[in-house]
């Protein structure tokens, strides 16, 4: 077994952190490369960035902060928001980044995922699957793109096995009922995208408590955890949810 | 000067800027000219290897690459590049390596559906005997692993390092002689991987 993945995530707009990290001892309160670094030294296993506002227009500021990034962290980095094509997978994978996640694209045109497989290496590919509970669909959760906002009328799990068979290498499930309510991560969700594929499973969205991160191994069976605003906001320490891991007996990284 | 061995196996960028972090200098290059010239040659790579190999033919590489390793130049391999030295990889319905070790790389595959396949993930390494590579680096550190095969050595004798994952124990680290390979990203694994890096920029194969 792997042990257990701890992947803060920075959304970014426009170049900077937004929701940034409160504390004093940053000269820059939205600098991307001060962040990256802060969550490393904290012991981030892997680090995420989100360009919540990606436009044509801001490509190349996003290659600019991938690029200092990852000159930066020693870190796998995965970056996602407004990846439409392959040549933008292209230039942020040769800016310095890991992985690339895609969403909406790849259920627009899901042909993109079996190209970007071929092109770059499945363990390149990252899909972010957003869903939504809808009893219609024989999951019982509904593909919804466009940030939440736009359900598809097909289902998420089974759309995630797709991404999987094109030859997606990572899932990337996000629950809109529960993300950023710190309630906890959908594990019903979670379970049923793990169940479902045999590549990686990062949980997203809803992680409050350290109990959150525990239940997503355990009960979602994820080995990658993904959380945002309780890092941002100092509710938790990373390596205080390494240490709480593994005092309840699940293999972290406690090194770094 | 460290020549990083460009085979169009997926991207160098992060090999590159972890030299570049450790102030040694570094370059990206298919030339065989210039590899042999290096004073140290990294060979990385992700992907495919059955495109990796053919790209490797087509430029030459193949020659080259045996004759660094057989002139004894300071050689690490890392995760795809460390697969492509044994002679025989399950992937791609079997592709033919270099042959520089002797053995296979097969593919994982768990009984326990909780195993994924790649492993994606940070895991640990248990030094099978002490090299000038794993010096100042505690026995069972953790590094960060991406890949769906494994090297199978044909000899344990070659075995430096060795890693658990989906019911196998295989060999993460091997070496012979001036050659050194991971499986895993030393560039991607924090400050332990850099001093991994570290140690080969150092090291003097006997």
């Amino acid at each position: 077994m792997s042990l257990i993945s701890i992947m803060p995530c920075l959304d970014m707009k426009n170049g900077r952190v937004v929701k940034g990290i409160h504390f004093t001892d940053l000269k820059e309160a939205g600098d991307p490369v001060e962040h990256a670094a802060f969550y490393e030294r904290e012991g981030a296993d892997e680090l995420a960035m989100l360009d919540i506002a990606a436009t044509l227009e801001n490509r190349k500021t996003r290659l600019e902060w991938v690029r200092n990034v990852s000159a930066a962290i020693r870190i796998p980095l995965t970056v996602g928001g407004g990846i439409a094509s392959l040549q933008d997978m292209e230039e942020v994978i040769a800016a310095g980044a890991s992985k690339v996640s895609m969403n909406s694209a790849a259920v627009k045109d899901p042909e993109l995922v079996r190209q970007a497989a071929a092109m770059f290496g499945s363990e390149k590919v990252t899909v972010a699957v957003d869903a939504r509970r809808n009893p219609a669909l024989p999951s019982g959760f509904e593909l919804v793109v466009s940030g939440g906002t736009r359900p598809v009328g097909q289902d998420a799990v089974a759309w995630a096995r797709q991404c999987q068979d094109l030859g997606a290498g990572v899932i990337l499930p996000t629950s809109m009922d529960g993300d950023g309510t710190k309630a906890g991560y959908d594990l019903e969700f979670t379970r049923a995208i793990s169940a479902a594929v045999s590549v990686p499973v990062v949980a997203s969205g809803g992680a409050g408590t350290l109990e959150h991160f525990y239940d997503a191994v355990v009960q979602g069976g994820a080995r990658i955890l993904l959380a945002a605003s309780v890092f941002h906001f100092r509710i938790l320490a990373i390596r205080q949810v390494k240490e709480y891991l593994r005092q309840r007996g699940l293999s972290v990284r406690l090194e770094g | 000067m460290i020549a990083i061995v460009n085979y169009k196996a997926g991207n160098l960028t992060s090999v590159q800027l972890a030299f570049d972090h450790l102030k040694v200098p570094c370059e990206i290059t298919s030339d065989p000219a210039r590899i042999l010239a290096a004073d140290r040659v990294v060979f990385p790579g992700v992907g495919s290897a059955g495109a990796a190999m053919q790209s490797i033919r087509a430029l030459g590489l193949d020659e080259t690459l045996r004759t660094v390793v057989q002139k004894g130049m300071p050689f690490l391999g890392i995760c795809l590049g460390t697969q492509i030295i044994f002679d025989s990889l399950e992937e791609d319905g079997g592709v033919q390596g270099l042959g520089i070790i002797p053995g296979t790389v097969r593919r994982f595959m768990p009984d326990n559906p909780r195993d994924k396949v790649p492993q994606i993930g940070w895991n640990t390494v248990t030094w099978s005997r002490p090299h000038p590579l794993f010096e100042g680096i505690a026995k069972g550190s953790e590094f960060y692993f991406v890949h769906s095969y494994y090297p199978a050595p044909a000899s344990g004798a070659v075995i430096l390092g060795e890693t658990e994952y989906a019911g196998v124990r295989f060999a993460s680290v091997v070496g012979l002689n001036n050659l050194a390979a991971t499986q895993f990203h030393p560039e991607k694994s924090g400050r332990i991987g850099l001093r991994l890096l570290e140690n080969f920029c150092r090291w003097k194969p006997i």
